[in-house]
């Protein structure tokens, strides 16, 4: 099928595009971007091949007042499948994606079985092919079984699919298995994401360790059980000259931690959730175990350092972590409750809330950031609207204001803190390889 | 007039003068516990319900006998007893005590928060009788009590809390209540048992017990669980008596006419010297007695909410 996205405001930092323009889409690829004038006329200074004429032959999908993007990554979601598919599937969760805007999701292998051996990433990527929405990019667990002893058979996991390594939820304690993780991943400059947890350090913790969980008598989880890994990290990244990528920066320390190894020259990324980016410690008040999430929601001064390391691009991508479970799980005492937030359905309203409505990052920066940043950490092929390139698109109404209701979600992870909240800038229009598989919220 | 709320959950919802309006309403309940007939029908037809997750002896037994001579009914489900143990979970125990009309819910429970969790599900009255390490708001209510009743009053009190403030829901509770009331609230204790931040609530942090005491008016004594020194938060109980122990010695650094306060149940030798705890100054015992007044008021409350008067008379 042919389609014309007609209208819109083309913003693409790949190709250092921003304007307004039609795509035409053939066989799931861009097949031209066809730059409007102010006058409303068509540029004919660019090539256009006898193929596009437009209005009659293919299907038209109006982005009028409409942002054009490529297609939004997410490099860190946890689909549970298999073992855990009453928190979610590849089919829901692929239609939470795609529902939030995005064309592509890398999974944790967290799950049960964990994916540390080819077979399980086989079944995951047949599931994919049969359920998914979107793309699906299954992360490789580093080490058997996550138990951070032995690797993993990393080099068979890169054959079968993989797109990076991760124990991710389960952080590789033995500094010299770390160690040695990074340094064979240098046979393929493999990608290894670190989710940065003294799990010592944090303990039983539930929430920040500060005022607020002081006051609610809560076991906290302090600064430094993140910051101490992430420095430990940077310095066998720096040591084995390896890829790091640090998942879910929460804390002002961790990315002064990273600013300075960046400065350094150290091989080393990060990421920041959309939750970490809106909400402090003091959500926790009130006992709503929505809000308890690992890494947990830090203090205003970790939020607005982060922040800060978006904008310098010491961070660069921004992933959800999205981390789905039962209502029934998330039913019961604070302490009780397992950790994590569903993201992928809140997450670009939010940080266009937060971030461009707000000022703090420009358009173009925040679609770099869920972009062509994340493509390129896990080397994909994607992230960008240029002739040929598969075409993965996402359609923004920065306009839109609506409340998030939690009820529609399609993910069957309805523990999310942000019920009630209005918020502007949603994806109305996400098309996968030139199938159009959400429009105006509803999965087609 | 009664207090204008459904729960009562921790001391940092009230206000001084509802705090106040708890203290003067157990005066009158103190004298029904001298009386030779103990019951009164105030709360007659009324259900009373005790659900503690967590042993307690002193602090179950003090509601349920408030309850009774108010005249309510009561029942009690402890975990060992129930279906708790068979799994049930929380909302599930929670919705099978409420339907069977019970009014109000006392609830002693490991986890911080969870009186604010049964709160929401319940349209019953909610008590916390304890929740993890958050507040245990009738506890503190009762040391305010003691306090008033030989003190006459707070203002300019110096009140010294000792012992593991990080854990202590008691501790969280009597700073909440004293600084409303314009006590000055000073802690001391092991650094590894103080938690961040704890001077925002408007408290002077002290780790050296002999700068603490200094002319201390009350000192409130917490229990040590002994089961913190496994989990390496300080080196040995002994040493622990070494440093934080109220030890007669101790004691003479405070104020002549000092008060202590213990929550009770002491490990006597440990936090406090046996001389002490049974010596001239020790209110204990006293603090047990004003407990079961303490909430016969409270439960006189938040279940009736009358002119007090009509329960005396």
């Amino acid at each position: 099928m042919r389609w014309l996205v007609k209208g819109g405001r083309v913003v693409d930092p790949a190709s250092g595009i921003d304007q307004a323009a039609d795509i035409l889409i053939e066989e799931g690829k861009i097949a031209a971007l066809i730059p409007v004038l102010k006058d409303g006329s068509k540029d004919h200074s660019e090539p256009m091949t006898e193929e596009i004429n437009p209005e009659n032959t293919v299907a038209i999908l109006k982005a009028k007042g409409k942002l054009v993007v490529p297609g939004l990554i997410d490099m860190h979601v946890h689909l549970r499948e298999p073992g855990f598919e009453r928190k979610e599937t590849i089919a829901t969760g692929t239609r939470a994606a795609a529902r939030g805007g995005f064309t592509s999701v890398a999974c944790m292998p967290n799950t049960k079985p964990v994916a540390d051996n080819r077979s399980v990433l086989e079944f995951i990527q047949r599931q994919a092919q049969l359920t998914a929405k979107v793309h699906v990019y299954p992360i490789a667990a580093i080490t058997k079984g996550s138990r951070g002893e032995e690797l993993s058979e990393m080099g068979d996991l890169i054959a079968g699919g993989a797109v990076a390594f991760s124990d991710d939820g389960r952080p590789v304690m033995n500094t010299r298995v770390m160690r040695l993780a990074l340094e064979y991943a240098r046979i393929g400059d493999w990608p290894i994401i670190s989710h940065c947890e003294d799990l010592n350090l944090a303990a039983e913790g539930q929430m920040n360790e500060g005022y607020w969980s002081m006051l609610l008598g809560l076991q906290g989880i302090p600064n430094t059980a993140e910051e101490t890994m992430v420095a430990r990290d940077i310095m066998l990244a720096e040591m084995t000259g390896a890829r790091l990528h640090i998942a879910h920066v929460s804390t002002a320390g961790s990315v002064q931690l990273i600013r300075e190894a960046k400065s350094r020259g150290v091989r080393v990324s990060a990421e920041v959730t959309p939750h970490h980016l809106v909400l402090t410690d003091e959500a926790v008040v009130g006992y709503s175990t929505f809000t308890k999430v690992n890494p947990p929601l830090r203090a205003e001064k970790d939020r607005q350092a982060l922040l800060e390391g978006l904008v310098d691009g010491t961070i660069e991508v921004i992933a959800t972590d999205h981390a789905p479970h039962t209502l029934e799980e998330k039913d019961c005492e604070y302490g009780y409750a397992p950790f994590g937030i569903s993201g992928l359905e809140t997450a670009l309203p939010l940080v266009w809330s937060e971030l461009v409505e707000k000022k703090v990052l420009s358009l173009e920066k925040l679609i770099t950031c869920m972009t062509v940043n994340p493509a390129r950490i896990l080397g994909l092929n994607r992230g960008s609207l240029m002739v040929g390139a598969a075409a993965d698109i996402t359609v923004i109404d920065p306009d839109l204001e609506q409340v998030v209701k939690v009820a529609d979600f399609v993910s069957r992870g309805k523990n999310s803190p942000f019920e009630g909240k209005k918020l502007k800038g949603w994806p109305v229009a996400t098309m996968v390889a030139g199938q159009l598989v959400m429009q105006d919220g509803q999965i087609i | 007039m009664g207090l204008n709320r459904k729960d009562l959950l921790g001391l940092q919802d009230l206000s001084a003068e509802e705090i106040e309006l708890i203290l003067d309403t157990a005066v009158p309940m103190k004298d029904i516990l001298g009386r030779e007939i103990k019951k009164v029908p105030t709360l007659r037809g009324k259900v009373v319900a005790t659900l503690f997750y967590e042993p307690s002896t002193r602090t179950r037994t003090s509601f349920e006998l408030a309850a009774k001579y108010m005249g309510a009914d009561t029942m009690s489900l402890a975990v060992s007893t129930s279906s708790v143990q068979k799994g049930e979970s929380f909302r599930d125990t929670a919705e099978t005590i409420e339907v069977m009309g019970v009014d109000t819910i006392i609830l002693r429970h490991s986890a911080s928060g969870s009186a604010q969790y049964l709160a929401n599900i319940v349209k019953a009255s909610v008590i916390n009788g304890g929740d993890g390490t958050h507040e245990h708001p009738t506890q503190a209510l009762l040391d305010m009590f003691t306090i008033r009743e030989k003190r006459g009053g707070f203002k300019g009190l110096k009140v010294v809390i000792l012992g593991d403030i990080l854990h202590s829901r008691v501790a969280r509770s009597n700073i909440w209540g004293l600084a409303k009331m314009g006590a000055e609230v000073c802690v001391v204790g092991p650094p590894t048992l103080m938690p961040p931040d704890i001077e925002k609530m408007g408290v002077k942090v002290f780790y050296q017990v002999e700068e603490a005491l200094k002319d201390a008016d009350v000192i409130n004594v917490l229990r040590l669980q002994l089961e913190r020194q496994q989990k390496g938060l300080f080196p040995t109980v002994r040493e622990y008596h070494q440093l934080y122990g109220l030890t007669p010695e101790r004691l003479k650094l405070a104020s002549r006419d000092v008060l202590i306060l213990h929550p009770g149940p002491m490990n006597r030798g440990v936090e406090i010297d046996p001389e002490v705890a049974d010596g001239p100054q020790a209110s204990i015992v006293d603090q047990v007695a004003n407990g079961v007044a303490v909430r016969m008021a409270l439960l006189y409350l938040l279940m009736e909410g009358g002119a007090f008067s009509a329960v005396v008379s």
